[in-house]
């Protein structure tokens, strides 16, 4: 559990003043992941809405340690600054204690990355990587990832007249890294900031590779008034769109279950990207969603009932 | 520029041809002369037709073209003869040994020379019966060096022994084993 | 790479350069040497973590060839743009299509806008040196910027040749400990690598990058110059054989000069002043000192073990003519582009272009063509 006395006696590790978007809330995500480490961190961003808004030469916002290398590679470009630790800590030339995290949007995660994640996972580095998904390519003007969601309406998978939205599924990466078999593996909301505190602890805790995919609400592509962030966040949750749940060392826990499922509409309602949806005709693309969330959640709650 | 000799070894695939350029190499470095040994690489399977290749000079050897012109050819495996021309290139007073265990006038005929001078030595036996494996490359430099006296004999077996002392402390049998082989084939390397 | 002892190499294996990763691996796994090895799923990765280890104040190296090079490419770019010192031994082979394992020069060429540093080498004993002396010379203050020894794949790559080797520990004290410019671990003082710039910032650091390009053949013969001393082999930028009085000559870079040397030898017996110009820093160019080096010379055919495609001949050569455009005297210059996905190159095929500029040189005429292709089924 996450103490917010700490927490906030720690003072902020992202200055304010860069240039997310008024309402943005991937700077959230960040300033509840660095807080709860202890031990000085070393970060890395792919390229993205993060890295551009935050590293405007002459000014950066990270008071951390940090590095941008390009867009596909921060789990490939942190796992060499982890090496580099290891090495020199093995040969008596560096003595303090340092933890790495790599962040990357959908963008950079689910598709041009997952092979430098994939990789970086896979050889056990000792590092967290934190997925901050907006559900498409957000920095580079809404284009569809595979993180998407069906039937979205993005500048790549636009609602027309032929076609409404896009055609595919989204991915389950979470599930993807868990087949990894690394030691830990959660999603978490910024809306749940004790949630994703206490995550993050436990990630950058572990000896060996750590994933979350932290669901993060645009409201440029998602189109929200600035305000509403958190609300959207907690709504998807509530609504099984994005389950808060870990696997640790292979065993799945549900950690926020919602008094009442919102039905997926009420949701989708919300977000512009989807507002063809409730075009007549489109009815089954929202029983398709709402179906998808269903089988999800269900595969879910029997895995932690398992225990597996 | 010093005189140059060139060496094409044919084998095939897992036979250890390019091994076989490797370490006759290795002895010719070990002489205090000047060497190169190199395979023709290209997508082998075991068991297709490779070769491989050695320079051997008293001076520094500075040529990277390829070896057309051997003036010594080494045969490991006798059934790669009639399916490729391992005369190739070869001068008229260039010199053969073959891995065999038939005589050379089986493959004199075969083999359309031009006066080239043909040995012969069962590699593989020797091998076989000192080594306990079929690997005719090692004992294949005893027969090479009788046949052709590019090497000073003694000194190459001084200098293999050393090396492969170093190489097997634990296994002084696999040390024994190549030793005889070579010496084996050495002796026993037929001219017709 | 056993005695520079680097602390990370993160590497993919591609042939012909996988032996190199294969054989480090074995030291590392007999605890030979001190360096994490990071077998990365490919070479993009392999650079991003080499760039990721540099950045952490770690002695980065790490080894490629043709499709690993240029799977890595937009990575070469941000290693020099961020400033990081890492030393990769480069196999030349030709890049596809079509797919070919074997040695030609389009990979490296293809990245000599990178801002790498490239140092040639002829045989299995300069690429042990230029290895040596690359650390040295990415290393020094004034430079600080990647560079690569290039070398001919399966012609050197594979094949077995006598090299002299020094004790460790000169080769270390020739080296010295790595002083990085900067360090992600440096947690004290925190930095951020890799900030986006603008239109107001980004043409000044483009402008601050050249700067070093600048020194780099100075610090080269200056790193040249200590080696000697301390191991008794002489390197300058090029090697000039039999150039003092040459008045046919060829510039060439890799194996072939190995080659060509023979070739020479026989013509000066036979009374030709030829000569030969093997280029071994090839970036930056020494364009300056290449045309002091031919402006005497009546006729110089340029070899290109790669095609640029340009329609106007191979990378060297129109490097080769730029740098002689300026000056007052100036042979005839010919091209050759050669070699292509391993075609041998003979001793015949190189004396028949020493004929070409006997002849040229007689007639002082241009040739007939500006570049030809040397050695290929037309």
């Amino acid at each position: 559990m996450a103490n917010l006395k700490e927490i906030v006696k720690k003072g902020e590790m992202l200055a304010p003043g860069h240039r997310a978007c008024a309402g943005c809330t991937f700077p959230v995500i960040i300033r509840q992941v660095l807080a709860a480490s202890d031990t000085p961190v070393v970060c890395g961003a792919a390229t993205g809405c993060m890295e551009v808004t935050t590293t405007i030469f002459p000014f950066t916002a990270w008071k951390t340690p940090f590095i941008h290398s390009a867009f596909e590679n921060v789990a490939a470009s942190i796992s060499g600054v982890e090496s580099a630790y290891r090495s020199l800590k093995r040969q008596g030339k560096y003595d303090k204690e340092v933890k790495f995290i790599a962040f990357g949007g959908d963008g950079g995660t689910y598709d041009i990355g997952l092979q430098s994640l994939s990789g970086a996972m896979e050889r056990g580095h000792n590092m967290l990587y934190v997925c901050y998904n907006n559900e498409a390519y957000m920095n580079t003007g809404v284009q569809r990832s595979s993180a998407t969601p069906l039937g979205a309406d993005t500048t790549t998978s636009p609602a027309g007249k032929v076609k409404p939205g896009k055609a595919q599924m989204r991915k389950d990466l979470t599930e993807i890294m868990a087949a990894h078999h690394i030691p830990y593996v959660a999603q978490g909301s910024p809306s749940h900031w004790n949630d994703l505190v206490t995550k993050a602890q436990k990630a950058l805790a572990v000896e060996g590779p750590a994933f979350m995919n932290v669901l993060m609400p645009c409201r440029l592509g998602w189109a929200f008034q600035p305000q509403f962030g958190m609300q959207i966040a907690r709504d998807a949750v509530n609504a099984c769109y994005w389950p808060l749940y870990e696997v640790e060392d292979g065993k799945y826990r549900i950690t926020v279950t919602p008094k009442e499922k919102m039905p997926i509409a009420e949701f989708l309602q919300k977000e512009t990207k989807f507002r063809h949806l409730f075009r007549p005709g489109n009815e089954q693309i929202i029983e398709a969603i709402q179906a998808e969330i269903d089988t999800r959640w269900e595969t879910l709650l029997k895995r932690a009932e398992m225990g597996c | 520029m010093a005189k140059l000799t060139e060496i094409r070894w044919h084998g095939r695939g897992g036979q250890g041809a390019k091994t076989a350029a490797l370490l006759f190499g290795e002895a010719v470095l070990g002489q205090g002369k000047h060497m190169q040994a190199f395979p023709e690489y290209g997508p082998e399977r075991m068991g297709a037709p490779v070769q491989s290749f050695n320079r051997i000079s008293d001076e520094p050897i500075t040529l990277h073209c390829h070896v057309t012109s051997p003036q010594i050819v080494v045969v490991l495996d006798p059934t790669l003869i009639g399916t490729v021309d391992i005369t190739h290139g070869l001068p008229d007073d260039g010199i053969i040994v073959i891995n065999t265990d038939q005589p050379a006038s089986k493959f004199r005929e075969q083999l359309h020379l031009n006066g080239q001078k043909l040995y012969t030595v069962d590699a593989s036996t020797i091998s076989r019966e000192t080594i306990g494996r079929d690997i005719p490359n090692t004992p294949m430099m005893g027969a090479l060096v009788k046949a052709t006296g590019i090497l000073n004999f003694e000194e190459m077996i001084a200098d293999t022994k050393g090396k492969l002392e170093k190489k097997f402390r634990s296994k002084p049998e696999v040390i024994e084993g190549n030793l005889k082989a070579i010496q084996r084939a050495y002796d026993e390397v037929k001219s017709e | 790479m056993k005695q520079i002892n680097p602390d990370v190499c993160a590497a993919y294996p591609i042939t012909p350069a996988t032996e190199i990763m294969q054989i480090f691996a074995s030291y590392v796994a007999d605890g030979l040497v001190d360096t994490e090895l990071v077998a990365v799923e490919s070479e993009h990765s392999a650079m991003s973590a080499s760039i990721g280890a540099a950045a952490a104040g770690a002695r980065s190296m790490t080894a490629t060839s043709s499709q690993g090079l240029a799977l890595m490419w937009e990575m070469l770019y941000i290693a020099a743009g961020l400033r990081l010192p890492i030393v990769m031994p480069m196999v030349n082979r030709a890049l596809s299509a079509p797919i070919n394992i074997h040695c030609d020069h389009s990979d490296s060429m293809g990245t000599r806008d990178s801002g790498w540093i490239q140092i040639n080498s002829e045989n299995a004993q300069e690429v042990y040196d230029n290895i040596i002396q690359a650390v040295r010379i990415a290393e020094h203050p004034d430079i600080q910027l990647p560079a690569m020894v290039t070398y001919d794949g399966f012609i050197i790559s594979h094949a077995m040749e006598p090299v002299d080797t020094y004790e460790t520990e000169q080769v270390r004290k020739f080296i010295g400990p790595y002083k990085p410019m900067y360090s992600l671990l440096d947690i004290d003082h925190p930095i951020t690598v890799g900030a986006i710039d603008l239109t107001d910032y980004y043409f000044e650091h483009r402008r601050a990058l050249a700067e070093p390009t600048f020194h780099v053949l100075d610090v080269a013969e200056q790193v040249a110059a200590d080696f000697e001393r301390e191991f008794g082999r002489k390197y300058g930028i090029f090697e000039l054989y039999k150039m003092d009085d040459a008045e046919v000559a060829i510039v060439v870079l890799g194996s072939t000069a190995g080659t060509a040397k023979v070739v020479i030898d026989g013509l000066r017996q036979n009374g030709v002043k030829a000569g030969m110009v093997k280029v071994r820093m090839f970036r930056p160019f020494p364009y300056k000192q290449i045309a002091e080096v031919l402006s005497s010379t009546k006729a110089v055919a340029v070899l290109d073990r790669s095609d640029g495609l340009a329609g106007m001949g191979g990378p060297v050569f129109g490097e080769v003519r730029s740098a002689l455009y300026d000056s007052a005297k100036r042979p005839i210059t010919a091209n050759y582009i050669y070699g292509l996905g391993g075609r041998d190159i003979t001793l015949a095929h190189i004396k028949s272009v020493y004929d070409d500029l006997l002849a040229i040189a007689k007639s002082g005429k241009l040739p007939e063509k500006l570049f030809s292709y040397l050695g290929v089924r037309e």
